[in-house]
């Protein structure tokens, strides 16, 4: 296999884009990421997006968006693992690199969400669950993401208060990330008091609807030394993808994402580093619940310490190890298809150096991990500054 | 001789269903719905009060105000509403009957969502400017609709208020000073033919809507009149919901103190139409001669009114000829349970 290197990083302003569409705002985050990159050629554009034919009426997407780009006769394609997307679509470019495939990729990810209204947008992320045996019965994502908190209350005594701490510490995050949709200090208190949407799950507890996009150039590393500058390289290590079943119903513990799990453990042997190698991580918490289950199946934490630790400090900018430094899903806004790439995104930009105020000091090794559904499928990334 | 308003009247139905009672039905939580719309309850019309018999009870208040203008001295009447009883027959033609004032009278119906109410003021204002016309009557009335369940069916509420528009200084209680007008095509809620109930855009209604066309209007008459927010007594804003008006002023610059008066919506709901129209008249009811008003309408769809008015002396001594707005909204409620309000407003299903 062939190493493979970002050497391209942009994104759009995450939020309520009603002045433009998901064309206008895809091309927004791949030129950003072109000029950044300083490439003049590209052999594959990759699209994570989970539904655009729902939140948009927009299928055939690989080809509208590449000659949207002025890039039609280019290869393009979508790929699609629901709110895993864009992470799929980074394996899936980094894979036709590795191989010999292709040399030089654009991996990109996107969703528009705002342009339906929010019961079409509850309808649309619902088909990420298993429809027959959960989501005709009526069950949306807040609803089985409560069932996986409640779990993890029983078994290991997780509380509400640690659940806020990790909406409390996402937000002091995002307001050091000028991309992030939600700039508010958010407390405790207040987190506790927000509407109750599926016990015990506030409206704190949940990432947003989003509009955005994100986009990453990846070529070989032996390209990348040609174009680095005086830039560190950052080189993809380790790629790990897996799935779990869809329902929880047919799930032996609900207190573990086993996706997040085995993704982890063939990104770590793939890159050859173990959790204590990494300085900065991002993770997908969709709900706050999601984080702490997340941090625990990349062993960051012992299963059941993930709460304790978040509510520790641990997690923090400046704590054992930074988890969602660019703020999360929870305040930079969870555009699903785009979350993927954008959480890669932030890693490059940290191991670059590159993260302004909430820049980790020194960060040489990093990790995202992105997440479909309530843990049926799970990417996780291992980057690191290559030496 | 200044054009200006030379009588108001308000009208607000005596019924009234409360935001919890509302939630109970649909198992909302009432708390954050509160919180998050700043409503507490709204009116409810009777089952004998409509666009038309509202807009009548308003405009013989203004009657009451207007130290004698005869009903045959009116040359335009204009009533602004999305909830006309007819789809096809107009309301001001009724409304000119029951006072008096035809045949000798151009009439027309205005419907533009929630900026009905300022258009028909709007232009019969400006027709007495003009000099066609020696009284013009805009009035905006509705008994809006929201469906079942949805977030509007806590705003939706009945009301209406009217002015009788002429350019006499010993009947003016409030000169026109400036008027502006801020409209792009912004489809942020709508109600095509034969659909019983309108649909909106759910968030899309907030910013891109409500507070950049609101904003923009009231920004725009400031600016081309060389007034800031300091310089008014009172400022009124279109309310949908407790919530908007107060941001938007705060935007704005303007204070609680001067917010208040016209702010009604927490109590009333959204009378769409006539809700910054009967915001005016709360002010008009308690406002000092000299005053400063700003008046600044929405309507869906997009557009927005603005109105520099300044208040005369004569203000005080009409005021109290007919009811008072704040006292039709305090006192006398006749407080009704959802099935009552589901008869009222027709939502339920009757044997054919």
């Amino acid at each position: 296999m062939r190493d493979v290197a970002v050497v391209g990083v942009g994104m759009t302003d995450f939020g309520e884009l009603w002045g433009k569409s998901l064309r206008t705002i895809w091309a927004e985050a791949a030129l950003a990421a072109l000029a950044d990159a300083e490439v003049q050629k590209i052999d594959l554009i990759t699209i994570g997006c989970m539904s655009p034919g729902l939140f948009v009426g927009q299928e055939h997407l690989a080809s509208l968006l590449a000659d949207e780009l002025g890039m039609a006769g280019t290869a393009a394609s979508r790929v699609e693992s629901a709110c895993a997307s864009g992470g799929l679509a980074l394996r899936t470019g980094f894979a036709e690199i590795a191989s010999g495939l292709s040399d030089t990729v654009l991996v990109t990810g996107v969703e528009k969400m705002n342009d339906v209204d929010g019961a079409d947008a509850t309808y649309a992320l619902g088909t990420a669950a298993d429809q027959e045996w959960e989501g005709f019965h009526g069950i949306t994502f807040p609803g089985l993401y409560a069932m996986l908190a409640r779990a993890h209350m029983q078994r290991f005594g997780t509380t509400v208060e640690q659940l806020a701490a990790v909406a409390v510490k996402n937000h002091a995050n995002g307001l050091l990330n000028p991309h992030a949709q939600y700039h508010l200090k958010l407390t405790i208190e207040s987190a506790l008091a927000s509407t109750m949407v599926a016990d015990p799950l506030r409206l704190m507890d949940c990432s947003p609807v989003t509009d955005g996009a994100a986009a990453l150039v990846l070529t070989t590393v032996e390209k990348a030394e040609k174009l680095a500058g005086h830039r560190p390289i950052v080189k993809i290590s380790g790629s790990g993808l897996a799935t779990d079943t869809i329902s929880l119903a047919n799930r032996e513990d609900l207190t573990e994402l086993k996706a997040v799990r085995l993704a982890a453990d063939r990104a770590y042997a793939m890159a050859g580093k173990k959790p204590e190698d990494l300085d900065v991580v991002e993770v997908h918490d969709c709900f706050t619940i999601a984080e702490i289950m997340a941090t625990e199946a990349l062993g960051l934490f012992e299963p059941g310490k993930g709460a304790q630790a978040a509510e520790d400090g641990l997690t923090a900018i400046g704590g054992k190890i930074p988890v969602n430094t660019s703020g999360g899903l929870k305040s930079k806004g969870h555009p699903v298809g785009a979350t993927g790439v954008a959480q890669v995104a932030e890693i490059a930009t940290q191991l670059r150096g590159e993260a302004g105020d909430r820049q980790v000091a020194g960060a040489k090794t990093g990790l995202a991990q992105n997440m479909g559904g309530s843990g049926g499928s799970s990417i996780v990334h291992i980057l690191e500054v290559a030496s | 001789m200044s054009v200006g308003i030379v009588g108001y009247g308000a009208f607000i139905p005596r019924r009234r269903i409360k935001l919890e009672e509302i939630a109970k039905v649909w198992g909302a939580d009432a708390p954050s719905y509160k919180r998050g719309l700043q409503l507490h309850e709204k009116s409810v019309p009777g089952a004998d009060e409509d666009t038309v018999t509202m807009s009548v009870e308003a405009a013989r208040n203004a009657f009451a105000r207007s130290g004698g203008v005869d009903p045959v001295e009116v040359g335009a009447l204009y009533v602004g509403s999305e909830s006309h009883p007819y789809a096809v027959k107009p309301s001001g033609t009724i409304v000119a009957e029951a006072i008096g004032a035809t045949p000798d009278i151009h009439i027309a119906d205005f419907e533009f969502a929630c900026k009905a109410g300022t258009e028909s003021m709007f232009v019969a204002q400006a027709l007495v400017r003009a000099g066609e016309v020696k009284y013009a009557i805009g009035i905006g009335a509705d008994t809006s609709q929201g469906a079942p369940g949805d977030a509007l069916e806590y705003s939706a509420a009945a009301g209406a208020a009217a002015f009788i528009f002429g350019d006499d200084d010993d009947r003016n209680l409030a000169e026109i000073l400036a008027t502006y007008s801020w409209t792009t095509d912004t489809p942020d809620f709508w109600r095509r033919e034969y659909m019983h109930y309108p649909r909106h855009g759910s968030r899309f209604t907030g910013e891109p809507a409500y507070f950049r066309t609101t904003m923009s209007s009231a920004k725009g008459i400031m600016e081309k009149n060389g007034l800031k927010p300091g310089d008014f007594a009172h400022a009124i804003f279109h309310q949908p919901n407790g919530k908007f008006p107060m941001r938007v002023g705060k935007k704005l610059g303007f204070t609680n103190e001067q917010l208040e008066t016209g702010w009604l919506s927490p109590w009333l709901g959204n009378t769409y139409s006539g809700a910054s129209p009967i915001g005016l008249t709360a002010v008009l009811d308690i406002a000092k001669p000299g005053d400063l008003v700003l008046i600044t309408s929405f309507g869906s769809g997009a557009g927005s009114d603005s109105f520099v008015l300044r208040v005369t002396d004569r203000v005080e001594e009409v005021r109290d000829l007919a009811a008072r707005t704040r006292p039709q909204l305090d006192e006398n409620q006749i407080y009704v349970d959802y099935g009552t309000y589901a008869k009222l407003r027709g939502k339920i299903r009757m044997a054919e």
